[in-house]
């Protein structure tokens, strides 16, 4: 294995996204964002001077300093002491709406998803929401989702101090433009075209003049990726590194 | 000290149970009582409303297939890893349960308006969600203390009973639950309090010491308990054992469709068959 592969690109440009944060949280079944925030977490520990950035990654109990329960989490993003999380979804449109609940007349569901988790609160209150979903076709990339677990953005009035930055997907990184309510294309990933993202997105979207290549980690950081990054995340996605970083497993 | 709270076995537990009830139950990781669950379906308990604090996995979807569940008020139905909740799925696409969908918090702010009695609790986000628009139950005010900021209520959730597995009980029926407090919480809020399966009964005082004492659910939160060894399996619990995850494939094969459901009941449920070893 001497290339980049898609989940090494995915976990480097998640730990850039997370530049700066004290504290990221993690939701259940997410093994990249995982590995995004331990490299980060890395990089901190790293840096000069040092830092800590405090990393909670749910349905662990390793990577967890949590005392109080489930509800301490959500406790603490009011609180604002979580600065960045990750959602994601069966499908997401245009204005950043998520669908975690399902397909069809709800709740009659023809395909359901697991539920909404936290979403319907945490997407108001965490500065740095990161959508992040691997697949990009037109089946999850909406015009409209079927049902909104969690709205985007919007001029309602709603107490929100959080949402969304923007979606990242097995193609391309979108930022959000929370103002105009709409995604612009900002990279696409190496080997992928600005065709193939219109191909495969289902809503509109805006695009910069010019779209870079997003970049991936150098021969150092994969290194640290596969070896130390990759033994954390395994205790608390065993599966998901016995596939991907078998060597780690 | 009397040990009236001791019962002989999961199954003793699972009759105080009866049709409709309101049971609270956590989330797979925390320490969920499987062998009681089993026993709820042997005894064909029906029309429970589960409250899920603030989502469930297998328990939830066991008591689904086997037609035990009239209400289910979750925020998600998932196995993680472990594969795909079948029975939830063919419930709801056959309109089976009558399904409320939550996001975590507001069951946990509801159980905490539970837990101190009060009718009702506000709660940011939610508004211009459809879990909102299906929940004809939450209401959005206004702050009453602020202008032009709307806010959602909740109503207070009392479930009749908690369902615990925990590692250990002391002597004196108090309840080693560690760091999950939300086993605590909703022990608390229940008006029967917890129906508790433990791996053992030790003869220690968890009130003792402060080490244990903070980890620990005091005994008159506790309906009733009783031993049952390996009670979460194939769930994990804790320091204890991790999940059997070769049951969850063996479980994922058969719950595809109802007869494999209904042989996998037979099987593990009510012949009682458990891991191979």
């Amino acid at each position: 294995m001497t290339g980049v592969s898609r989940q090494e690109l995915l976990i480097f440009a998640i730990a850039r996204l997370l530049d700066g944060c004290r504290s990221v949280a993690v939701g259940a079944s997410s093994p990249i964002p995982g590995a995004g925030a331990l490299l980060a977490r890395h990089w901190a520990a790293s840096a000069t001077p040092s830092r800590r950035l405090f990393l909670t990654i749910l349905g662990s109990r390793h990577l967890n300093a949590m005392t109080s329960g489930g509800v301490e989490l959500f406790d603490m993003a009011a609180q604002g002491r979580i600065d960045a999380f990750f959602l994601g979804g069966g499908e997401i449109d245009g204005e950043a709406n998520i669908n975690l609940v399902g397909i069809g007349p709800y709740p009659l569901t023809t395909v359901r998803w697991p539920g909404s988790f936290g979403s319907a609160y945490l997407y108001y209150l965490v500065p740095r929401v990161i959508l992040f979903r691997e697949e990009h076709s037109r089946r999850v990339m909406v015009p409209r989702v079927d049902f909104i677990s969690a709205p985007g953005p919007r001029p309602d009035g709603v107490y929100r101090p959080g949402g969304p930055i923007g979606l990242l997907t097995n193609l391309c990184w979108f930022a959000f433009d929370r103002q105009r309510r709409r995604f612009r294309l900002e990279t696409i990933h190496p080997g992928h075209t600005l065709e193939e993202v219109r191909d495969n997105t289902g809503f509109d979207f805006d695009a910069a003049p010019s779209i870079a290549t997003t970049t991936g980690p150098d021969s150092a950081t994969r290194s640290v990726i596969r070896g130390p990054i990759a033994a954390e995340i395994a205790k608390a996605y065993p599966r998901f590194v016995s596939q991907v970083f078998p060597a780690a497993a | 000290m009397s040990q009236d709270w001791r019962l002989g076995s999961a199954d003793a537990l699972a009759a105080m149970v009866p049709d409709g009830a309101k049971l609270a139950v956590g989330t797979d990781m925390v320490g969920v009582a499987m062998e009681l669950t089993r026993g709820l379906i042997r005894q064909g308990v029906r029309n429970l409303h589960l409250v899920c604090v603030p989502m469930s996995g297998l328990q939830a979807e066991l008591l689904i297939g086997a037609g035990c569940v009239g209400t289910l008020e979750t925020s998600a139905v998932s196995f993680g890893e472990l594969g795909t909740p079948h029975r939830f799925q063919a419930a709801l696409k056959a309109g089976a349960i009558r399904i409320m969908d939550a996001t975590c918090p507001a069951i946990h702010a509801a159980l905490e308006a539970g837990r101190k009695n009060i009718p009702f609790i506000p709660l940011r986000g939610l508004i211009g969600s459809d879990l909102l628009r299906h929940r004809p139950d939450w209401k959005v005010i206004d702050n009453p203390f602020a202008a032009n900021d709307p806010i959602v209520l909740l109503p207070a959730i009392r479930p009749d009973f908690a369902l615990i597995h925990a590692p250990y009980a002391d002597r004196d029926g108090n309840i080693f639950i560690g760091r999950r407090r939300e086993l605590a919480e909703m022990a608390q809020a229940s008006i029967g309090g917890a129906l508790v399966t433990v791996e053992t009964v030790r003869d220690v005082d968890l009130l003792a010491t402060e080490e244990t004492a903070a980890g620990t659910l005091p005994a008159i939160y506790v309906a009733a308990a009783a031993v049952a060894e390996r009670g979460a399996w194939p769930l994990g619990l804790a320091d204890d054992y991790a999940p059997d995850e070769e049951h969850f494939r063996r479980y994922g094969e058969l719950a595809r469709t109802p007869e494999g459901f209904a042989r996998y009941l037979d099987e593990f449920v009510h012949r009682r068959r458990q891991a191979a070893e």
